[in-house]
């Protein structure tokens, strides 16, 4: 399964690596997102904002949107899911592997959009420092969720656009638990209890994706 | 003989259920020390999210467990999935409805951002995911599978509602009826008129599940019919 995992992994981050879609089009359109969150605030709110936390994960939702719908794209390329169904390859492991890539996907922009909110919307950078760990939790679980409903909505009618609607309630708990746990991480809220709910999903979508991706590879 | 003396008095006996609800709640129980006549819409609400958050998103979940387990496969488990699903709907609907009408005289808003309202509205918008994932396939075994998936996903929100007003700091009250060691906190009448009032929306339930099931079967036999008939008439231009 962990071998199927780094190799499908290893072949999604290589496809990103030649496209460069992630480096010139998602980080971007993220920092662009983040600048007009900003400019939302106004010059005189954006500095210093409490709602720094809360921005960034609205603009990583949308950075993740876009990379779930990338990461199914290349799937849906002429051959694959028959390549992929010939090579008997273990659809948890397709899932991990998946799941993985997506991830560090979600991690690159994580941090360029992390920087973006110190830069930008004057976030406390230790603030920052400390909710790295759980921001980095926090895209795994959105990585985890993000291939499961990718999945589920491939080659659909209406695909890129179902994918918001079933994503947008699924994820809306894991967002605000990590805003939570990044405003714990300034000092803003007491409540790094938040982290059990990103963790909890992490299993929870983790296992589903293992016992049911096979589900929707076969179907 | 049970099953059809039982299936020809679902209907009546849900109506008798609900008029005795509405007959008990409104004439025959006390108003609320507190409350005053406002409690008379918790005779309806409580029962209205039992049924939205656990009877009937719990049998589209069961239903699409089922589904997926290839001993239990059948058309039937991916039938009463949907036909539940499109129940909860309405219910959660009604839910968060009469818990509005109730909510504004008592906290002074129509919404609040709470916990157990946020989460029930994520569970509508939930359900209404999966009818649009269903629209989304035509395939009727890739639907049938993706739905039950999306089902089986969508149900992890239902335990996050039900505790949420424990794990949270919530504006909706916690447990009402039982206290954490079952023991009962509404008496007499009020007891009475909330037990039918369960009883009866949790039978109104099943009286509407049936029918839309039947009605389902109708439609797909009527498309079945149908592509038939297309599929005959080409045959016959192709002939001529």
């Amino acid at each position: 399964m962990f071998r199927v995992a780094w190799l499908v992994a290893k072949k999604d981050l290589r496809i990103e690596l030649r496209s460069r879609v992630l480096l010139w089009q998602v980080v971007p359109f993220g920092a662009m997102a983040l600048l007009l969150a900003g400019l939302a605030l106004g010059p005189a709110h954006a500095g210093n904002s409490p709602a720094g936390p809360g921005l960034f994960y609205l603009v990583m939702l949308f950075v993740a949107l876009l990379m779930i719908n990338r990461s199914q794209v290349i799937e849906a390329t002429p051959g694959t899911r028959a390549s992929v169904a010939t090579l008997g390859l273990d659809p948890a492991g397709v899932f991990l592997g998946k799941a993985l890539a997506l991830s560090i996907e979600l991690w690159v922009s994580g941090l360029v959009l992390l920087a973006g909110t110190v830069l930008v919307l004057h976030t406390a950078l230790h603030g920052a420092i400390l909710a790295l760990p759980s921001v980095l939790v926090t895209l795994i679980a959105l990585a985890l969720a993000g291939t499961l409903y990718g999945a589920l909505t491939a080659g659909g009618e209406g695909a890129s656009t179902l994918l918001p609607v079933l994503c947008l309630p699924a994820f809306a708990p894991l967002l605000i638990a990590g805003e939570r746990s990044f405003s714990a991480a300034l000092g803003t809220a007491g409540l790094w209890e938040w982290w059990v709910i990103v963790l909890v999903a992490v299993l929870a979508y983790g296992g589903v994706g293992i016992l049911l991706y096979g589900v929707l590879e076969e179907s | 003989m049970i099953k059809q003396l039982s299936q020809r008095l679902l209907g009546p006996v849900t109506l008798v259920l609900l008029v005795a609800t509405i007959w008990l709640g409104l004439w025959v129980t006390p108003p609320d020390k507190i409350q005053g006549n406002l409690v008379r819409l918790l005779y309806v609400h409580p029962a209205i999210a039992w049924v939205a958050l656990y009877v009937s998103f719990g049998t589209a979940t069961i239903a699409s467990a089922l589904f997926l387990w290839r001993r239990t496969r059948s058309w039937v488990m991916d039938r009463v999935a949907h036909c539940a699903m499109e129940v909860s709907v309405v219910f959660i609907i009604l839910t968060l409805i009469t818990g509005s009408i109730w909510g504004r005289p008592t906290w002074g808003v129509w919404w609040a951002w709470d916990a157990r309202l946020t989460s029930t509205a994520i569970l509508g918008v939930l359900a209404l995911g999966y009818l649009a994932l269903r629209r989304a396939n035509d395939d009727p075994t890739l639907r049938a599978k993706r739905s039950a998936v999306f089902a089986i996903l969508s149900a992890i929100n239902v335990p996050i509602i039900h505790f949420s007003v424990q794990w949270w700091k919530t504006l909706h009250q916690g447990a009402t009826v039982f206290t954490s060691s079952r023991t009962l906190l509404v008496h007499g009448s009020m007891a009475w008129t909330l037990l039918i009032s369960f009883v009866g929306f949790t039978l109104l339930f099943f009286w509407l599940l049936r029918a839309r099931y039947r009605l389902e079967v109708e439609r797909e036999t009527n498309q079945r019919a149908a592509l038939e008939q297309a599929l005959i008439a080409r045959q016959r231009e192709g002939a001529l």
